[in-house]
């Protein structure tokens, strides 16, 4: 039920390419991956943050990225991400896979018209 | 890696809960201090900057709930949180927890401690080396019945056969040992050279048997079980070489078997002596007995079925080599079955049966169970629909459900397991002597993990019915009616459960009914004597001097003549054979008016005492009974049963016939009387044909012989107080005789229907328990029933229904309920009934009698159990009911 709702602002199964992505620029913390995500995709993607960090839970089990409790500019601790070697190499495969399927829809739609 | 990493941080977060927890609520906390930071930073105040972000990010607690139900950690701590929140739910309602634990622990602890004796009994192989291919091989007589075989029949299939890879007869053994102890008589067995290792086993001291101690007058060695050597040799370490007297006769001590042997031919069985029978023997020798017993292990890859077939050959086809005698022809071929099949046929049928029965009363339990649980799920839909307002998924209740009833489960099971233990021991101390493998059963790792499959099984089960009947309900609209008004759904599956109870209940009840019936029609059974104030006791007469036929004559009659003198005994007779004793005694027997005729009709042979039909209360029907005359010398003669009369003799007067039983030499027996049928076997064997001559008039004086005593009708006690006065009276002619078998009559009786009780009180105790689930059953949803309905019933009241009419109303609920599960069960046992089939006597499984009896004593507990809630109902009182609305 949850997971319904959590998925209907980001497109199904993107979103751990969008964190990694977004984490290749700079380790980040929480907010500031949902920021940036809103932010550059002009506010099309709305980030829930229950499903944000079960994501960010999930990437760090499977390696992907590390952790580390920091402070911020504020001089307030947050927990920030990075990616690791792995992370990287995830990215590369999931961008190309997303390249993949992106240009096989837009044939599809582009034949259709 | 990741597996690695999934690993150790979900452990890490185990182990430290509630600091993980505290990370995971710092991050949110830090998120929603970002996301109000930077709408301060865009110039709203600082308090609407919290509240809107805040609602931007929405409810705290379900996404860190959210967060939290990821990782197989969780998956475990929520399980552990399950546990612990249904043992607090099962601690508030003990009666509700006591009643479904002990349920479960009867069901759950009855089918282990059943399966513990069916399965080392009925399924796990014999304690032996490649017990599978272990045979019996069996004559087979011309009703098609299975005879015992007769040495020279097995010397020529040995020799012919190419299907066994060893083979070896035997036959029962009761030697009596003196010494410095007690003289006393031994169960052991004769045995051919190649017993044990066709068996696979072999002495842990001392040698085997060979080939060479297999021979007429070879020397007299013998072997010792584990048990003897240690009771009666004190486990003494040089026995092999010692001498021991048996029957008056040295025997050298070659061996010891091991403690772990267990004899599934005879299981009581200690001591073995090699079988010593002739290589050459005439017509009229031992050898031609039907009296042995076979035992063979089937070269490998040789089936039963190949066995038979090449064993069937050989019957089939005489040859010059071997000869066969009129009586020992094979000519009907012989039985090759599995050992294991050989030693459990008889128990089987009765064995399968009882595992039904506690099948069902397993089946019972849970549905009792179920409905508890039911029951209590309507209490507390209310609770589930506001933890689901809360947010909790259906997954999440259902398996919080589950857990409630795979905990139940559990301590049901635990308990059970202890239930088992003390059923096996009383099943054990319960079950006649000679069930085979009775020192396997126990509970153990196999019983063990057969009662956690159950459990688990039942767990879930248990749990799926409640766990499905709440998720169908719309648990959102229960919020507002907080459960109050609920009828319908769980309610009809409730009484779909009573119905199935009541009809396993019926089936089971029928099957216990039929079996009392047929132990009620086996005591109406004329045993052909009277058994009461009867004592019996059996001398083994061994030594030197008792050699020749009439020295052993004149023991006895010095015997018979000192126990008649024994005060109290009414009177006394000798015979060779007591009925009911378990043994058997038969010859063939040879018709003069058929001389031609081959005919191997045998006969039960009785040597007896002339006043034993008047001791025994035989009564004779034609002609005279034996007398003092027909002594050795004089004309013989012999009494014959009524059955052998007409069998040999049909409508023609058998008085004044002439027969020869046993070795066909010597004057013929002239018949003089026909005395009354006596069973021999057991009550459920039809009598068999019997003779009855004097010990002197047959070819030899048996060497044991029973004393049967009487006691005087109004004497002092009964006739088991006769022991010790009978015994010394014989002692007092020798007291070198070993005295054993020493039983009342009675006794005999109640042994031989040892296992047919043994059965019957299983399944009375079975089906009492289910009596008892099943009216508790219904009990139980007639009354939540009412609790439910108390605002229909007080409508109905306050508009005119008297107090009759809704005693009617819940009782004819009952009635729709018990009466759809009796029409059920009724059909099931009719089908069912099958499994208890082969263990009836004189009763039909589809007895009306029976079923009608059954059926009614299952409505009247219905209506007992109808009656409470009804009375209840009917004291409901209208304007109270109507008010609390």
């Amino acid at each position: 039920m949850e997971q319904e709702q959590a998925n209907t602002d980001v497109i199904q199964g993107t979103l751990d390419m969008l964190i990694l992505k977004t984490l290749s620029l700079q380790p980040m913390h929480g907010f500031g991956i949902a920021r940036r995500i809103e932010q550059v995709s002009r506010s099309v993607f709305k980030v829930n943050p229950g499903s944000l960090l079960t994501a960010l839970q999930r990437l760090e089990r499977a390696g992907w990225l590390d952790s580390e409790w920091r402070q911020t500019e504020n001089s307030r601790r947050a927990k920030f991400y990075n990616l690791t070697r792995a992370g990287w190499k995830q990215l590369e495969v999931e961008t190309e896979d997303w390249a993949r399927r992106a240009s096989a829809v837009a044939r599809l739609l582009k034949s259709e018209a | 890696m990741s597996f690695w990493r999934q690993l150790t941080r979900g452990g890490r977060v185990l182990v430290r809960r509630r600091a993980a927890d505290d990370d995971l609520s710092d991050e949110l906390r830090h998120y929603v201090d970002q996301a109000a930071a930077e709408l301060i930073a865009r110039g709203m105040p600082e308090s609407d900057a919290r509240r809107a972000a805040q609602l931007e990010i929405g409810n705290m607690t379900v996404a860190r709930e959210q967060v939290r139900s990821y990782g197989w950690e969780n998956v475990i701590s929520t399980a552990i949180g399950d546990v612990r929140y249904a043992l607090r739910r099962l601690r508030r309602n003990p009666g509700f927890t006591a009643v479904a634990v002990i349920t479960l622990a009867v069901g759950i602890g009855a089918s282990t401690a059943i399966f513990s004796a069916v399965n080392p009994v009925l399924f796990r192989p014999l304690p032996y080396s490649a017990a599978d291919r272990l045979a019996v091989v069996s004559d087979r007589s011309s009703d098609g019945s299975r005879v015992d075989v007769a040495f020279g029949n097995y010397r020529e299939l040995a020799a012919r056969t190419r299907s066994f890879a060893s083979s070896a007869a035997f036959k029962a053994w009761q030697p009596t040992v003196a010494g410095k102890l007690e003289p006393e008589q031994l169960t052991g067995q004769r045995v051919g050279a190649g017993f044990f290792k066709t068996l696979g086993v072999a002495p842990v001291v001392g040698r085997d048997f060979q080939a060479s101690d297999d021979r007429p007058s070879g020397p007299n060695v013998v072997i010792l079980s584990d048990a003897l050597w240690r009771r009666r040799f004190g486990a003494d370490p040089t026995i092999v070489g010692q001498h021991v007297k048996l029957d008056d006769q040295d025997h050298v001590v070659i061996g010891v078997m091991p403690a772990s042997f267990e004899n599934v031919v005879a299981p009581l069985a200690q001591i073995w002596a090699p079988l010593q029978y002739a290589s050459a023997f005439g017509p009229d020798a031992r050898e031609w007995g039907h009296h042995l017993r076979v035992v063979a292990r089937l070269r490998q890859g040789v089936s039963f079925a190949d066995a038979s077939r090449e064993i069937d050959g050989i019957a089939r086809s005489p040859v010059a080599e071997f000869a066969r005698v009129p009586w020992a022809r094979m000519s009907n071929g012989f039985f090759v079955t599995s050992l294991q099949a050989d030693v459990t046929r008889a128990i089987r049928p009765a064995m399968l049966a009882v595992l039904g029965a506690v099948g069902l009363v397993l089946l019972i339990a849970c549905v009792n169970v179920t409905n508890l649980l039911l029951a209590r799920g309507a209490q507390r839909r209310a609770e589930f629909a506001m933890r689901m307002a809360l947010g909790a998924g259906r997954g999440r209740l259902t398996r919080q459900l589950l857990t409630e009833s795979v905990l139940l489960a559990v301590i049901g099971g635990a308990l059970g397991l202890v239930v088992a233990r003390v059923g096996v021991r009383a099943l054990v101390a319960l079950s006649p002597a000679e069930l085979p493998r009775l020192g396997a059963i126990r509970v153990d790792a196999m019983a063990f993990a057969f009662a956690v499959l159950v459990t688990t099984i039942v767990g879930v089960v248990v749990g799926a019915v409640p766990a499905l009947d709440l998720l169908r309900q719309n648990l959102g609209s229960r919020l507002q009616a907080a459960g109050r008004r609920s009828t319908g759904g769980h309610q009809r599956t409730r009484a779909l459960l009573v119905i199935a109870e009541v009809a396993l209940a019926l089936m089971l009840l029928v099957g216990a009914g039929l079996l009392l019936r047929s132990i009620q029609r086996i005591f109406a059974v004329p045993v052909g004597f009277d058994a009461s104030g009867l004592l019996t006791m059996q001398i083994q007469l061994a030594g030197e001097q008792y050699r020749s036929d009439s020295a052993r004559a004149r023991y006895f009659s010095d015997v018979l003549d000192r126990v008649r003198a024994v005060p109290g005994v009414q009177a006394a007779a000798m015979t060779s054979l007591v009925p009911l004793s378990g043994d058997l005694d038969v010859y063939g027997a040879h018709l003069e008016r058929d001389r031609d005729a081959q005919s191997d009709g045998a006969a039960m042979r009785y040597a007896v005492a002339p006043e034993y039909f008047k001791v025994m209360g035989i009564p004779v029907l034609r002609g005279r009974a034996l007398d003092a005359h027909d002594v050795s010398g004089a004309p013989r003669v012999a009494v014959v049963s009524q059955s052998f009369a007409k069998r040999a003799f049909g409508d023609d007067n058998p008085l004044g016939q002439r027969f020869r039983l046993g070795p066909p030499q010597g004057d013929w027996f002239t018949v003089v009387g026909v005395a009354g049928d006596v069973r021999q076997s057991s009550f459920d064997v039809d009598p068999p044909a019997a003779v009855y001559v004097t010990p002197w008039q047959w070819h030899w004086v048996d060497g044991s012989m029973s004393v049967v005593a009487r006691g005087r009708a109004g004497g002092a006690g009964d006739a088991a107080s006769l022991t010790t006065p009978i015994r010394s009276a014989i002692w007092s002619v020798d007291r070198e005789q070993a005295i054993v078998r020493i039983a009342t009559m009675n006794a005999l009786v109640n042994r031989s229907i040892a296992d047919r009780r043994f059965t019957l009180i299983l399944f009375e105790a079975f089906g009492l328990a289910a009596l008892l689930l099943a009216g508790t059953g219904i009990y139980g949803v007639l009354s939540g029933g009412v609790t439910e309905r108390v605002r229909e019933i007080g409508v109905r009241a306050a508009l005119g229904a008297s107090p009759a009419d809704i005693v009617g109303l819940v009782v004819g609920r009952g009635a729709v309920l018990a009466g759809a599960g009796l029409i059920l069960g009724l059909g099931g046992a009719v089908v069912g009934t099958r499994a208890v089939s082969a263990l009836l006597f004189g009763v039909s499984r589809l007895d009306a009698a029976t079923y009608f009896s059954v059926a009614a004593l299952l409505a009247g507990v219905a209506l007992l159990a109808s009656a409470l809630p009804a009375l209840r109902a009917a004291r409901i009182d209208p304007a109270m009911t109507l008010r609390s609305e």
